[in-house]
């Protein structure tokens, strides 16, 4: 384990670019689970919203050679980089203290009401997964249309304004599962009591989530693949979503190598897993 | 060549001390010259608003839907049939928690029908009740409550962690709420909209009890005490 935390939790997620079939369920289920704000006219995607965006990338050959994947990417929930250096790009930054490292779940928390949208953490986010809220979110529409309180979850607070959000984890699923082990008097969590939204939702099954730091859970024994990576690590951000491709070329597009720098992993030597 | 120097310095020290004192002997003896009687007028309506007037405007007062008494309700010579051996267990049979673990608040009207069951007769005579069953029994209308410890929208409170896991009895953050023989008046916060449980009747924000007042610190500060000092995170008591 690369990491100081071992005494804790550390929540990550392991994606499966093979089987991501881009239908985009996960984007879905978690704008809706986390009261993400709509605006009337959403058309102008970069003014969006999106915890979880889904991006597509090619290999840029001509046909028949074309091949697509579609990556979906949450928030990386980046680690403390293991010298004690510095915590994630956005916490670094943080000049009010709105985004900070959990310590026990490895999750990175955002406190909206903390938050002073200086929006520097968007600045050094290098993975664009923070948003900046332009418009008043659901809890200052003016009017508010009738009814639209039932479509919210109570669970995750709403957002005003001048805000910077992102993926939590679906922190409050913890919580609730936390909840539920004391009423049946456990103190700790089962794997599958705890997993985000996109997760659960996903269709191919293509997104799993779990502990790190548990060498039982399903995510530690799938980081182990050779065909494992992260998105642009030599940052030594430590990101804890992990994604899979046996494809090179999807592998290749994730880092910025110089050229000949990439290895393509040869299918002889790894067997075939 | 020690001695004089020092004297000098206690001399300076003496005339400073000397100028300050005759600067406030010329004040208080000429109290509308020097401006002294000025400064005072302005000073003492400054803080009479500031800390007497303001702190009464800034509350709106709101009377609750109905009349409630806890006191009766526990006493099980009375309202016979609310079941446990202790009295948390009594404070549960009605406040209770879901098989999920999640706390379901002030109970609901069917609860409360299974004693008050019949709007044409009530078990007691008394104004309350009498309001409460043809207000809301006869009619199925659930009680629309306001909640004094309601805290913002950004905060996570559990109550199965405190009450359960940590075996914390309801008084230490409720007070003496579950012995009230009537309810206070609801108190909002004009500006914040936040009932002023949370900040504290006391607006100096001193306190005696446990419950005066609910704030983070106050949160935070049990949580250092009890040893749960992970319990500090924002991302614990935030959502
Ligand atoms: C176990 C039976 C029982 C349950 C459950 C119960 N009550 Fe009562 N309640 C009584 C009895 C008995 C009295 C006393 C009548 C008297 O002697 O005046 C009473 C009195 C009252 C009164 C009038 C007295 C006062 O000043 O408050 C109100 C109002 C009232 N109840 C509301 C409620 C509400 C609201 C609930 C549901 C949360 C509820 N009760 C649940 C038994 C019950
Ligand atoms: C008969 C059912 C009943 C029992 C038993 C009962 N309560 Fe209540 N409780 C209510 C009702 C109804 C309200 C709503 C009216 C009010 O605010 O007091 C309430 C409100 C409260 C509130 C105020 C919550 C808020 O934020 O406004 C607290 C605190 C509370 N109860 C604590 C207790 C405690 C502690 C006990 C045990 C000593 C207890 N209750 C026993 C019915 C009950
Ligand atoms: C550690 C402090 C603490 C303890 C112990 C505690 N409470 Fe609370 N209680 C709170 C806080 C904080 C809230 C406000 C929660 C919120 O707004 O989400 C609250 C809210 C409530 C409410 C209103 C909840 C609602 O949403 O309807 C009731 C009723 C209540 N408590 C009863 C109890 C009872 C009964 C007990 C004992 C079994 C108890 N509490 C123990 C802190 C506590
Ligand atoms: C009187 C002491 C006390 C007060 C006041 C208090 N807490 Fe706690 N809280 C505890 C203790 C003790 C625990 C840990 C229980 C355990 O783990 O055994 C805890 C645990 C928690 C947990 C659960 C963490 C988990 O791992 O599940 C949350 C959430 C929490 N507190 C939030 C709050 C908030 C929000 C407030 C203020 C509104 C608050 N607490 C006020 C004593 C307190
Ligand atoms: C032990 C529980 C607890 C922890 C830990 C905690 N808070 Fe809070 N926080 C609260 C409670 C309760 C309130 C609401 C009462 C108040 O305003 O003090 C609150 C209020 C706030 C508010 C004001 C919100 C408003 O709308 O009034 C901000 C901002 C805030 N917290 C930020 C943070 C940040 C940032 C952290 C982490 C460094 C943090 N909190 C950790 C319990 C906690």
């Amino acid at each position: 384990m690369e990491n100081n935390l071992a005494h804790g939790h550390r929540f990550g997620m392991v994606i499966d670019i093979d089987k991501c079939t881009g239908c985009g369920t996960c984007m879905v289920a978690c704008a809706a689970e986390n009261n993400v704000t709509v605006r009337s006219d959403e058309s102008d995607k970069q003014r969006s919203i999106t915890w979880m965006q889904l991006y597509k990338i090619t290999n840029g050959k001509a046909f028949p050679h074309t091949e697509v994947s579609y990556f979906p990417r949450p928030c990386m929930h980046c680690d403390e980089d293991g010298h004690g250096h510095h915590t994630s790009p956005c916490v670094t930054v943080c000049v009010a203290t709105a985004t900070r490292l959990d310590f026990n779940t490895g999750i990175v928390s955002q406190i909206y009401t903390r938050c002073v949208g200086c929006r520097y953490c968007q600045a050094a986010c290098p993975y664009h997964a923070r948003y900046f809220n332009w418009w008043d979110g659901y809890k200052l529409i003016q009017p508010f249309p009738k009814g639209m309180e039932r479509s919210l979850s109570p669970e995750v607070s709403v957002r005003t304004r001048g805000v910077v959000e992102k993926c939590t984890f679906c922190h409050h699923r913890l919580m609730r599962a936390k909840n539920k082990a004391y009423a049946e008097g456990r103190r700790e969590i089962e794997e599958s009591e705890y997993i985000t939204a996109c997760a659960e939702a996903c269709p191919v099954q293509a997104i799993t989530f779990g502990d790190l730091n548990n060498p039982n859970h399903k995510v530690s024994q799938l980081i182990k693949s050779p065909y494992a990576f992260r998105l642009l690590e030599r940052l030594n951000t430590k990101p804890k979503v992990y994604y899979i491709s046996k494809k090179d070329w999807v592998r290749e597009m994730a880092d910025n190598y110089l050229p000949g720098e990439f290895k393509p992993i040869s299918t002889a030597a790894v067997g075939s897993r | 060549m020690e001695k004089p120097r020092r004297s000098s310095l206690k001399f300076v020290i003496d005339l400073l001390i000397g100028l300050v004192l005759s600067y406030y002997a010329r004040l208080i003896s000429n109290p509308l010259q020097s401006g002294l009687a000025y400064f005072a007028a302005g000073l003492i309506p400054a803080l009479f608003i500031g800390w007497i007037l303001f702190p009464f405007a800034l509350y709106s007062k709101q009377p609750q839907p109905i009349s409630f008494n806890h006191a009766l309700h526990m006493d099980s010579d009375i309202a016979d049939g609310i079941e446990g051996d202790t009295e948390a267990e009594k404070c549960l049979y009605c406040h209770s928690f879901r098989d999920d673990g999640t706390f379901a608040g002030i109970p609901k009207l069917e609860l409360c029908m299974e004693c008050h069951d019949d709007p044409d007769s009530p078990l007691g005579e008394t104004q309350a009740e009498q309001q409460f069953m043809t207000e809301y029994v006869a009619q199925e209308k659930e009680v629309p409550w306001l909640l004094y410890s309601r805290q913002p929208d950004c905060v996570y409170f559990s109550h199965i962690a405190h009450v359960q896991k940590g075996e914390l009895d309801c008084q230490v953050c409720h007070g003496d709420h579950g012995k009230t023989l009537e309810l206070p008046p609801f108190q909002k916060n004009r500006i914040t909209g936040y009932s002023i449980n949370i900040w504290g009747k006391n607006i100096l924000g001193l306190k005696s009890n446990t419950w005066d007042r609910m704030k983070m610190d106050d949160c935070a500060e049990c949580h250092t005490q009890k040893g749960h000092e992970e319990n500090n995170a924002c991302f614990v008591c935030h959502k």
